[in-house]
């Protein structure tokens, strides 16, 4: 069997597996956020927040909820790293610098998990686990907590009522993500990824002489990292070190685990809105741009178009052996269709065009599948529009689920999409612009063009990849990207809870003869096309500047 | 005003209580439970799959080690792997790739010259290696820079110089080799390799049994 064939069929594997679990992880997930009980140890935490799990919130309610958790978060987070050098279990490691504290405390509760440290030289335990960790959970919950709301905006009628944040939040970690990650965790122990808390150690060499090597809790923070699609390493290397991602089966189990819940919510949305056909136009629309995506890449790394890699021989510059470049290729697609960014090898040196790749899937604002929670979110906003684009073609007023897209819906859709955008061209710009940034870049011409693009495409749509060769632990991208996440991640959900909450307000129109049937083929097309078309649209001059430049070259 | 101040702090207090709660959960009980059933049911993968040769730990098998001198097999090169920049009291390898593009002069040196150099280590009397018979992992460094591997095709042009320098029949390393090749899991899952470690820590104990 010659490699393509086997990339493919790891493809296949993994869109069988995935097939498989939708279903009850779906219908599971729409149970959970809909149950009447509450557990002993939900309760125990209600009381704590001292919240009541089951007063209703509105719009408004339910964002001051999530502001005042991640504001919490962010402060927690920062002063944590600020204290580091005086905390107990943090191996003497030395406070971090204010502005790497902002960054990496905002990248976290963004569910980003952009990092311009190394992890195995600045963060101890404490931070790793009690810091850097909980995030992972927890700025996950937020994001299926926002889909959840919109998904109730769509179900429920003449009501400004979205559900209890707390509630969302607590359900979200202690039901969902809490039992997948552990069971995750020790599956990737049993295949070699550390787990204890032995700090920096020595190990013995064959030539001789010792290393010294970190120890850490790694599986247990690496499978909430995939499953949460957080993407921040425990190591510089991240999923391509082989204590975070020792085999080519621990490979496939993390891409799993990056796509499991994003795909799955589309079931839970069609359980909640009374349709599970309309969860499967949704999960369509996600699967053939997922999969097209993985087909492209594949093809340019098979292909390894470039100077380098073509005097290489093939394109193994920045991927590990052991998964090699179908492995690879399938990865890259996933973490940066989801907005998870870890990586199992490096995109800075895939070809011009497999770079591209990566950044056009961050372009389409991560929705096939998405981040768990943001994936459904963005998807469905798109689904608005296309909804919208279809009402103009044959004149009616555009429907969906039985909701009408007035003006005001139209607008705040429209927001949600323009706001990426904005932040990606205006910050690539002004770095290109101003003199001391381009000093960052690794890489001469087009390739440097791309590095800043990718910095700033990853942090707004809160990826956290990179074209690493970047040196983006100056103040300015410090604080840039810290921004970006900020503004990227709170004011889409602005846009996203004021639609639901709009959407529930109304009283639905019954189907009619002329209403567009959302659960067709022909929609899922239709919105294919629409976020294609919008995305090119959009970022065509930049891409045309940085990988396009370099691919064709 | 005032009032806005109160709900502001009062929702802020709210989220901090919900922080800590859930860190208690997610930050301190999960990864102890975790870490307690790793340690109990796979101690060795838990601690870095360490292996010992001569009663020494000689590394750890998921970690690829450089500095071999040219009697063993070579690893991948690893030009993007540093030292730690901070916290200087340890000496620490910081894991990485090289990130330079495709189209990048200097990684193309980089390839040239190792290529080079992997044609001159490896031709001995008699086996002369070919430019185009040099696979791309040998040429390339890793993502992490710590890769265990390499492929089976770089292991086998490199048995004639290491039964040279052994002083080995070459039957008899290129059967260490087989030996050592790892298939694809399942039969498609990732890529054939070969654990370079393992497969010097074979080849020193047969050239000490000669």
């Amino acid at each position: 069997m010659g490699p393509v064939t086997a990339g493919v069929l790891q493809l296949l594997a993994l869109t069988g597996a995935l097939a498989l679990v939708h279903v009850p992880l779906g219908t599971y997930m729409a149970r959970v956020y809909s149950a009447k009980r509450h557990l002993r140890a939900e309760r125990w935490i209600y009381r704590g927040i001292g919240a009541d799990p089951d007063t209703e919130m509105t719009w408004p309610a339910y964002l001051r909820g999530i502001l005042g958790f991640s504001a919490a978060g962010v402060l927690f987070l920062y002063l944590l790293q600020r204290l580091q050098g005086v905390l107990p279990g943090s191996l003497g490691f030395s406070s971090v610098s204010p502005a790497q504290s902002f960054d990496t405390a905002v990248s976290f509760v963004t569910n980003t998990n952009w990092q311009s440290y190394s992890g195995e030289q600045t963060m101890g335990h404490v931070v790793q686990t009690a810091g850097l960790a909980v995030q992972n959970f927890v700025s996950a919950a937020v994001g299926m907590a926002v889909a959840v709301a919109l998904v109730r905006g769509f179900a429920r009628s003449r009501t400004g009522e979205l559900g209890n944040f707390w509630a969302d939040l607590v359900r979200g970690t202690l039901r969902i993500l809490v039992p997948i990650a552990a069971l995750a965790a020790v599956v990737l122990v049993a295949c070699g990824a550390i787990q204890n808390f032995s700090g920096i150690h020595e190990v013995g060499q064959f030539t001789g002489g010792s290393k010294q090597w970190n120890g850490g809790a790694v599986a247990s923070q690496e499978a909430i990292k995939e499953l949460g699609t957080n993407g921040g390493g425990y190591f510089n290397a991240n999923s391509a070190h082989p204590f975070e991602n020792p085999t080519p089966f621990t490979n496939l189990l993390e891409i799993f685990l990056i796509l499991v819940i994003p795909f799955s919510l589309t079931r839970t949305f069609g359980v909640l809105v009374g349709s599970v056909k309309q969860g499967y136009a949704i999960l369509a629309t996600m699967a053939t741009i997922w999969l097209g995506f993985a087909a492209l890449m594949m093809w340019t790394e098979f292909a390894h178009h470039g100077p380098a890699l073509q005097a290489a021989g093939g394109a193994m510059e920045g991927k590990e052996v052991r998964f090699g470049i179908g492995g690879s290729s399938i990865f890259a697609v996933s973490t940066t269709l989801t907005s998870t960014g870890a990586v199992d090898s490096f995109h800075s040196s895939f070809t011009g065009l497999g770079g591209g790749i990566t950044l056009l899937g961050m372009m389409l604002g991560e929705i096939a599948p998405g981040g768990v929670g943001s994936g459904l979110y963005g998807m469905l906003i798109m689904a608005v529009i296309a909804v919208f684009i279809a009402g103009l073609m044959v004149g009616r007023t555009p429907e969906y689920l039985g909701k009408k897209i007035g003006a005001r819906e139209m607008k705040l859709a429209a927001a949600y999409i323009l706001i990426t955008p904005a932040l990606v061209l205006v910050l690539t710009a002004a770095s290109m612009a101003l003199p001391t940034p381009p000093h960052s870049m690794l890489n001469p011409g087009a390739h440097g063009f791309s590095e800043v693009l990718y910095a700033f495409t990853s942090a707004s749509n809160n990826n956290g990849s990179a074209f690493a060769g970047l040196n983006a632990n100056t103040d300015w991208f410090n604080t840039m990207t810290g921004l970006a996440m900020l503004f990227g991640r709170f004011l889409p959900m602005v846009f996203v809870l004021a639609l639901a909450g709009s959407l529930a307000g109304q009283t639905p129109v019954p189907a009619t003869a002329g209403t567009l049937r959302t659960e067709k083929p022909l929609f899922a097309g239709l919105l294919v096309g629409a976020i294609l078309i919008i995305t090119g649209l959009t970022y065509f001059p930049a891409l045309a500047l940085g990988p396009l430049a370099e691919g064709l070259a | 005003m005032t009032n806005s101040l109160t709900n502001t702090a009062r929702v802020l207090g709210a989220g901090l209580r919900a922080l800590l709660a859930l860190t208690l959960l997610t930050g301190v009980l999960y990864p102890l439970v975790v870490t307690g059933i790793a340690q109990g049911l796979f101690h060795d993968q838990a601690n870095g799959s360490e292996i010992e040769a001569d009663g020494k730990v000689a590394g750890s098998s998921l970690i690829g080690q450089q500095g071999y001198s040219l009697r063993y097999f070579q690893p991948r090169p690893a030009n993007g792997l540093g030292q730690n920049s901070v916290n200087t009291r340890y000496e620490l390898t910081v894991s990485g790739a090289t990130n330079l593009a495709a189209d990048s002069k200097v990684l193309l040196r980089q390839v040239e010259e190792a290529k080079a150099a992997v044609v001159k280590d490896n031709s001995v009397p008699g086996y002369a290696v070919k430019p185009s018979q040099v696979p791309a992992d040998a040429v390339t460094s890793s993502g992490s820079g710590l890769d265990p591997h390499i492929s089976p095709a770089y292991a086998e042009l490199q048995v004639h110089r290491v039964a040279v320098k052994n002083d080995l029949p070459v039957r008899a390393v290129e059967k260490l080799v087989e030996e050592h090749t790892e298939g694809r899991t399942l039969g498609f899952i990732g890529e054939p390799r070969v654990n370079v470690l393992r497969l010097n820590l074979a080849l020193k104990d047969l050239a000490a049994k000669k």
